[in-house]
């Protein structure tokens, strides 16, 4: 038996505009390239979400597949503000029930690493604007990147997650297969569903590699790798970004059409099937536990944090920016703290990565500045500007008294330069 | 190969490069005999020589030629100094008349495969070193007039040899991509005919970690300058950038570190703008002084108009010192870990030089970053390039 379980990821950041340090103080809070973020969804939109969301819902009709998704509420805002009938083309894909939705941070973040509170808090925020949207709650979890540890899956098991999503990398798994359930290390009830990360990069990464030895990848090759964990594994996790699709594999690479084959090949032998993730939590138990004292995510070959805080750069600018969380939120200020969250999206750090000569060209790839070191600069530019609105603020509440005699105050200065 | 200038005999990146590629030539078993003119006054320093390699010879011209040498400068020279003067050429093209066909008569009576020749003021010697020889002759490009010049009138007479150098050429090679695209549209130039081979550094860890640091640094931070003062090197912008970052941060010293055509305007320049109190000029610099600025500055900034090249942003990163450079030069093709600027953006290198001085992520990464990238960056490389090219052009004789 073997289930085949896809989990997309679909996320858009709020890309920074280029802001000079001469801005700084100016009281100019437009920090978002707008038009650069507009353009950017369109494309996706057109290349990725309407059609792999069109292809997946005659997929459903015909072989009752199935699909699991996460959003960050980023791209969610933007959707619903630039493109509403993505919105309800995914809630039309929820509406089947074939499509299960996995939470995540709210802004994408890093907070995990930073502040507990603050990624409570925006797991929160998440599961809030799911609800609203798609009338669900989601009981597996996602860390931002699959950022993981013992610790992650504890703080999911306490925020009421039956299952969280990690990386199957192989320096975590040691000879464990990534395709069975685990126990995380620490935990009580919660199952760790890990990805298989050469089934899942042999789609989104390899597909249209013409270098690849196994190139041009045909249903039926890559169903016989599936079918041939039957027997030692109960489950294949295909875990990737939606933007795999149309996107990051052209569509001209005959992606479409390999997934729409998929189904009816691999359905061919009668034990196979598909599962959500929330189906795979229900249906399997795990066959052991996994300790994973330490980080691990699903980028790079290094499966670690150095792309988002490998340098000092990204070190110092998270560091400075979860500093302020205090009195940020103590002012009370939906937008200032709107933008310090929008600064916790982990593409800022991303963009600042160094790692130039293997997978930096990835990096380099997705990236909107010219070089690390300008989305540095912009960054911190803007992280200065939002420390000048903060400090503007008025640290505590002042009483009417005050109020009038500041008034009095300065109509008096005001008549002395009159 | 011909030249004019070398170290510790020289004013610019010219004479690094052609000290650079010899003696990385030499490692490669190439037998170079380099001639270059020079004045009887001035010590040849046959201890640098032996320095740099056993099979490398040096035959002097007595010239007052000069790296960077214009009509307007060599004028000059003679109205100092008559008496001296009245051995040479009247004016500069007579002198380099004079000098190729001093390189004549050397051709003559030397044995050689290849003329290996830097810049126009070579050229002719070049042209004439082949009609002796029948030998095949590459031209180096390192500048052209329109760099020189960086958008004023060029002088026609100096476009006019260097055009002639590279017709007369079997292979032109450029420092960069840039100076490549410069020969083929303003010179007409088969592109077929040109490789690109990028200059180098020479990478000296031990002496850099020696030499000390002035006691300026400990409280000031210090932008640098270092180049000839010529309006090649955009010297003015570094004033106009200064002025912005002073509006931000008033205490910031900016170091012009050279000497050149644009000296006294720059510092009547500094002093209209009011900024007698933040920049401040050292003269031209050699050696371990060189080391010492690089050192001592916080940020290094190469504001060119038009660099063929650069060398001297691989030294400045060589000496772990945060690096801002002009987009319009032939090493933002080849570096990664500094900044990139276009030179008219004197606000965005405000900018930049600001992010350097205010955020210290920024800085360490830099200076991390660029020392481990500067150390690819050796004269083996463009050395054996330079062979390649060599080999191709003795095969086809």
């Amino acid at each position: 038996m073997v289930s085949l379980c896809f989990y997309f990821h679909v996320h858009q950041p709020r890309r920074l505009r280029k802001f000079s340090v001469f801005e700084i103080g100016q009281g100019k809070t437009d920090y978002y390239d707008e038009g650069k973020n507009l353009a950017i969804l369109e494309k996706i939109t057109k290349k990725c979400y309407i059609p792999m969301n069109n292809l997946i819902m005659s997929l459903i009709k015909r072989y009752n597949f199935k699909a699991s998704f996460s959003f960050s509420g980023v791209v969610l805002e933007q959707l619903e503000r630039h493109f509403p009938e993505v919105i309800q083309s995914f809630q039309e894909l929820v509406n089947t029930g074939n499509v299960d939705i996995v939470d995540e941070t709210y802004y994408h973040s890093l907070a995990f690493l930073y502040s507990k509170e603050e990624f409570k808090r925006q797991i929160l925020m998440h599961r809030a604007k799911i609800k609203s949207l798609f009338k669900k709650t989601p009981v597996v979890f996602r860390n931002t990147e699959l950022i993981y540890s013992n610790e992650l899956a504890k703080l999911a098991e306490e925020m009421g997650y039956k299952g969280v999503l990690a990386e199957g990398a192989d320096h975590v798994l040691g000879w464990k297969s990534p395709n069975f359930l685990y126990k995380p290390k620490g935990t009580e009830k919660i199952k760790l569903l890990l990805k298989n990360y050469r089934l899942s990069d042999d789609i989104a990464f390899r597909f249209q590699e013409k270098s690849w030895k196994e190139w041009p990848l045909t249903v039926p090759k890559y169903v016989q790798w599936l079918n041939a964990v039957n027997g030692n594994g109960h489950t294949v996790n295909l875990f990737m970004d939606y933007e795999t699709f149309g996107e990051h594999q052209w569509s001209s690479s005959g992606i479409f059409n390999f997934m729409s084959a998929l189904p009816e090949e691999f359905l061919k032998n009668p034990d196979n099937n598909f599962k959500t993730t929330s189906e795979l939590v229900r249906d399997y138990e795990p066959v052991g536990e996994l300790d994973v004292p330490y980080l691990v995510s699903w980028a790079d070959v290094e499966r670690d944090v150095s792309a988002w805080l490998g340098n000092r750069m990204q070190q110092s600018a998270a560091q400075d920016l979860y500093q302020l969380e205090k009195p940020i939120l103590a002012t009370k200020d939906k937008a200032l703290i709107e933008d310090w969250r929008n600064l916790q999206i982990s593409d800022n750090f991303y963009y600042m990565c160094t790692k130039w000569f293997n997978d930096g060209d990835v990096h380099k790839y997705f990236n909107p500045y010219d070089t690390p070191y300008d989305a540095f600069i912009t960054y911190m530019n803007i992280f200065n500007d939002l420390m000048i609105r903060l400090r503007r603020k008025p640290q505590r509440k002042i009483s009417l008294g005050e109020k009038i005699q500041q008034k009095r105050q300065l109509k008096q200065k005001e008549a002395i330069t009159e | 190969m011909l030249g004019w200038e070398f170290p510790p005999n020289h004013s610019g990146g010219l004479g690094t490069a052609c000290y650079g590629l010899t003696k990385a030539l030499s490692s490669e078993g190439v037998d170079v005999t380099f001639i270059l003119p020079t004045r009887l006054d001035k010590d040849i320093h046959a201890d640098f020589v032996r320095l740099i390699g056993a099979n490398i010879r040096f035959r002097t011209i007595d010239s007052p030629l000069s790296g960077y040498m214009t009509t307007a400068s060599y004028r000059q020279m003679t109205e100092n100094a008559p008496a001296k003067m009245a051995m040479y050429g009247r004016d500069l093209m007579e002198e380099v008349e004079r000098f190729s066909d001093k390189v004549r008569e050397i051709a003559k009576r030397e044995s050689f495969d290849i003329i290996h020749a830097h810049d126009w003021l070579t050229y002719k010697a070049g042209i004439n070193a082949k009609e002796i020889s029948k030998k095949p002759l590459v031209v180096h490009v390192h500048a052209t007039e329109f760099d020189r010049c960086a958008g004023n009138t060029i002088n026609q007479e100096v476009y006019d040899i260097e055009r002639e150098g590279f017709n007369a050429a079997d292979s032109v090679i450029t420092v960069s991509n840039f100076t490549k695209n410069m020969v083929v549209e303003h010179y007409d130039v088969d592109p077929s005919k040109i490789q690109v081979v990028h200059n180098a550094v020479d990478f000296k860890a031990e002496s850099i970690q020696e030499s000390e640091t002035p006691a300026l640094t400990k409280t000031d931070k210090i932008v640098l300058f270092l180049g000839r003062i010529t309006i090649q090197k955009g010297p003015d912008h570094f004033l106009q950038v200064a002025k912005r970052v002073l509006e931000k941060m008033p205490d910031v010293k900016f170091v012009v570190a050279g000497s050149g055509d644009m000296e006294r305007y720059m510092i009547e320049r500094t002093a209209e703008l009011g900024l007698n109190k933040n920049v401040m000029f050292t003269g031209f610099l050699r050696g371990s002084d060189i080391d010492m600025a690089y050192k001592m500055a916080d940020v290094y900034l190469m504001p060119s108009v038009s660099e063929p090249f650069g060398i001297t942003p691989l030294e400045a990163m060589m000496h772990g010192t945060p690096t801002i450079i002009s987009k319009q030069s032939g090493v933002s093709e080849v570096v990664s870990n500094c900044l990139k600027v276009d030179f008219w953006d004197t606000d965005e290198m405000a900018n930049k030089i600001l992010a350097i001085l205010n955020y210290q992520g920024l800085s360490e990464t830099l200076k991390e970053n660029a020392y481990e990238e500067v150390r690819k960056f050796d004269w083996k490389i463009p050395a054996k390039k330079c062979v390649g090219i060599y080999n191709k052009l003795v095969g086809r004789k």
